[in-house]
C-alpha cells in the first residue's frame, strides 16, 4: 500500500534562507506522526507543502501515490485538511458558520450547504464539545475555544489526512487530550495525521512515530522511545534532559538545563 | 444553529429592494419643486405624462437619482469587498488609493481644463483614467507576479492617497477662485454633474463589479479568515483576489469619476448591515448594493432639499450623518465583543 503522504527530497526557501533542505517523510494510512523540533526548524513550512498550499522548490510530494500538484484544488481539499497556527478571525462569523466552511470542497455549484453538510458540521461540533458555542461570534471566543472550532472545521472537511500546526497550543490539558483522542479515533477509521507539537509528552503518548526536524533536515525519526534520547534532544533543541519511562512504556522528557558550549 | 438559507437571502434582497424603490420615489419627489413620492412614481411610470412635473422627474431628477443609486451601490459593494480582502473592517472604497488617482485626474481637468479647452464633461473620463492608472500602479507595486499581500496593498494605497492629495493641493493653488471652488465641491463629492450620458458606462462598470463579487461572495467569507485557510479549503485565493480587486477598482473608479469623493458610504453601509444581517458575504454583497443605493439616494434628496434655494454637496451630508453613525455602530460592535 502506498503512503498516504510521502515527501521525497523536499527543499524550500523563504527569501534567501533555506528552510527545508532535502526532507524525506512518509505517513501511512491510519498512522499519526508527530513533527517536533525547535522554533524555526521548518515544521510549518513542511505542513504547508504537505497541504499543497506551498509548492516546494525541489523534491516530490505525493498523496496516496499521486503527485499533490496533479490534484484539482477542491479534490485536494477533500483529502487534506490543514489546521493553521494563526486562527484569528477579524469578522463576527459564528462558530457554526466557521465549522461549516470546512464543507467548502464538498459544496455544489450554488455554494449553499445542504442538510447533510449541516449534519456533518453539527457532529464535528459535538465531537469537539462546542455545540453550545454554535451561535457565538468568533471574536468573542477565547483562544482555546477558537482552536477547538478550527479543529472541528477540519473534521467537517472529512479529510483522509489531517495536518495540524500546534493544535493544542492554547488548550488546557483536558482539551489537549480531547483533540489527540479525536485524532486517534480518526486514525482507527483509517485517516492519517501529521501533528506539529511542542508538547513532547503528549506527542510521545499519542503518536505512532515522531519526526524530529532541525535546520531543515530530519535529525531522527521512528517510534517515540527511539527518537527521544538525550543526544537527539541536545542536537535538536540545545537542551540537556533526562528521559524517564512511564509505566505504560511512554518515554517522558524531563528537561534539566540549556546546553552550554 | 443559525446559518444562511436561500430563503433568507431572497427575503432580505426583496425587503431591501422595496426599500430602494421607496428611496427612489423620495429622490424623485424631493427638491426645489415639491411633488409627492406617489405622484413622482406615477409620472415616471406613465409614458404619456407631459407637463412640468414630467419634465422635472424625467429629465432632471431621474438621471441624478439613477447616478446616486449606482454610485451608492458601487461604493458600498466596494467597501464590503475591500474589508474582506484586506481582512480589515476599517477598509473603505478609497483605502487603496484608487480614489486618489481618480481625484487627481478629475482635479487636473478642473484646474487646467479651461486653459486646455476642456469643459466639465471632460472631468469623468479624466478621473476614470486616473483610477485606471492608479489600479495598474497598485498591482505593479504590490507584486502582480507574487502574492497580493494585504499589508502591501494598504501601505501602497495610503502612500498613493497622500501623494495625490499633495498634487491636488498644488494644482488647486495654480488655479483661480472659480477653479478652487469647483475642486473643493468635487473633493467633497456631489452628484450635481450627473448627466444621462454618464449613466450607461457607470451602470456597465457597476454591473461588471457586481457580476464578479456575487459569485465570489462565499470565497470572500473564506478569504476573510486568511489566505492559508482559504487556500487549504480548495479556493484559488490569488486568482479570486485579482479578479475582485480589479473589478472593484474599476467600479470605484467609475463611481468617483461621476461623483468625486463621497465619503463614509462604503464604510458605514457594510458595518450597519453586518450588525443586522451577520458577516456572511453571500448576504452582505447583494444587501450592500441595495442598501448603499437607497442610502445615497436619500442623502442626495436631502442635499437638494435642506437649504431652500441652494444645494449641499451630498458628500457633506454623508459625512455629517456618517461620522456620528459610524461611532454608534462601532459602540454596538464593541458591546457585542466583535471589536477589542
Amino acid at each position: 500500500m502506498s503512503a498516504r503522504l510521502a515527501l521525497e527530497g523536499v527543499a524550500a526557501r523563504l527569501g534567501d534562507r533555506a528552510v527545508l533542505a532535502g526532507v524525506d517523510l512518509a505517513v501511512a494510512p491510519g498512522e499519526i506522526v508527530g513533527l517536533v523540533g525547535r522554533n524555526g526548524a521548518g515544521k510549518t513550512t513542511l505542513l504547508r507543502i504537505a497541504a499543497g498550499t506551498l509548492a516546494p522548490d525541489a523534491g516530490r510530494v505525493t498523496l496516496d501515490g499521486s503527485e499533490i500538484a496533479s490534484f484539482d484544488r477542491r479534490a485536494r481539499a477533500r483529502i487534506v485538511a490543514l489546521v493553521p497556527q494563526d486562527t484569528q478571525v477579524p469578522f463576527p462569523f459564528s462558530v457554526a458558520e466557521l465549522v461549516l466552511m470546512g464543507r467548502t470542497p464538498h459544496l455544489g455549484f450554488l455554494g449553499f450547504e445542504d442538510a447533510h453538510d449541516l449534519d456533518v458540521a453539527r457532529a464535528a461540533m459535538q465531537r469537539m464539545g462546542i455545540e453550545a458555542l454554535a451561535d457565538r461570534a468568533a471574536p468573542t471566543l477565547s483562544g482555546g475555544e477558537r482552536q477547538l472550532a478550527v479543529v472541528a472545521r477540519a473534521l467537517a472537511q472529512e479529510p483522509r489526512l489531517l495536518l495540524l500546526d500546534e493544535p493544542t497550543a492554547f488548550l488546557d490539558l483536558r482539551h489537549r487530550l480531547e483533540v489527540l483522542t479525536v485524532l486517534r479515533e480518526r486514525a482507527a477509521d483509517g485517516a492519517s495525521a501529521l501533528v506539529v507539537s511542542h508538547d513532547l509528552g503528549l506527542a510521545a503518548r499519542f503518536c505512532d512515530r515522531l519526526v524530529l526536524l532541525g535546520d531543515g533536515r530530519v535529525l531522527a525519526e521512528g517510534p517515540p522511545r527511539d527518537v527521544l534520547s538525550p543526544d537527539t534532544l541536545r542536537a535538536a533543541f540545545g537542551i540537556e534532559a533526562e528521559i524517564v519511562t512511564a509505566p505504560d512504556g511512554t518515554p517522558l522528557v524531563v528537561p534539566r538545563s540549556v546546553t552550554t558550549r | 444553529m443559525k446559518v444562511l438559507r436561500p430563503a433568507r437571502l431572497l427575503a432580505v434582497v426583496a425587503g431591501l429592494a422595496a426599500l430602494l424603490v421607496a428611496a427612489i420615489a423620495l429622490g424623485l419627489a424631493w427638491g426645489p419643486s415639491d411633488l409627492s413620492p406617489a405622484d413622482a412614481l406615477r409620472v415616471l411610470l406613465d409614458a404619456d405624462a407631459t407637463g412640468p412635473a414630467a419634465d422635472i422627474v424625467r429629465r432632471i431628477r431621474l438621471p441624478r437619482v439613477a447616478a446616486g443609486a449606482l454610485v451608492g451601490a458601487a461604493l458600498s459593494v466596494a467597501g464590503v469587498v475591500f474589508q474582506a480582502l484586506l481582512r480589515n473592517p476599517l477598509a473603505d472604497p478609497f483605502v487603496l488609493g484608487i480614489s486618489g488617482g481618480a481625484a487627481l485626474g478629475g482635479v487636473l481637468v478642473l484646474a487646467l481644463g479651461a486653459a486646455l479647452g476642456l469643459g466639465a464633461s471632460a472631468v469623468p473620463p479624466a478621473a476614470f483614467a486616473g483610477a485606471l492608472l492608479t489600479t495598474a500602479a497598485l498591482f505593479g507595486a504590490s507584486g502582480l507576479r507574487g502574492r497580493l499581500a494585504a499589508t502591501t496593498l494598504l501601505l501602497t494605497g495610503v502612500v498613493f492617497n497622500a501623494f495625490a492629495s499633495a498634487a491636488i493641493v498644488f494644482l488647486a493653488s495654480l488655479g483661480g477662485m472659480a477653479e478652487g471652488t469647483s475642486i473643493f465641491l468635487w473633493l467633497i463629492g456631489n452628484l450635481a454633474a450627473a448627466r444621462t450620458e454618464i449613466l450607461a458606462p457607470l451602470a456597465l462598470l457597476f454591473a461588471l463589479g457586481l457580476a464578479c463579487a456575487l459569485p465570489l461572495a462565499r470565497t470572500l467569507n473564506l478569504v476573510a479568515l486568511g489566505d492559508e485557510t482559504a487556500e487549504q479549503l480548495g479556493v484559488s485565493v490569488e486568482t479570486a483576489k485579482r479578479i475582485l480587486l480589479l473589478a472593484t477598482a474599476l467600479m470605484v473608479g467609475a463611481a468617483v469619476s461621476v461623483s468625486g469623493l463621497i465619503g463614509f458610504v462604503g464604510l458605514i453601509v457594510p458595518h450597519a448591515l453586518r450588525l443586522v444581517l451577520g458577516p456572511d458575504h453571500r448576504l452582505l454583497v447583494p444587501a450592500s448594493a441595495l442598501a448603499g443605493a437607497a442610502f445615497l439616494v436619500v442623502c442626495d434628496a436631502a442635499a437638494r432639499s435642506v437649504l431652500p434655494g441652494r444645494e449641499l454637496p451630498v458628500g457633506a451630508i454623508t459625512a455629517l450623518v456618517g461620522g456620528p453613525l459610524f461611532l454608534v455602530l462601532m459602540r454596538r460592535e464593541r458591546a457585542r465583543g466583535w471589536l477589542t
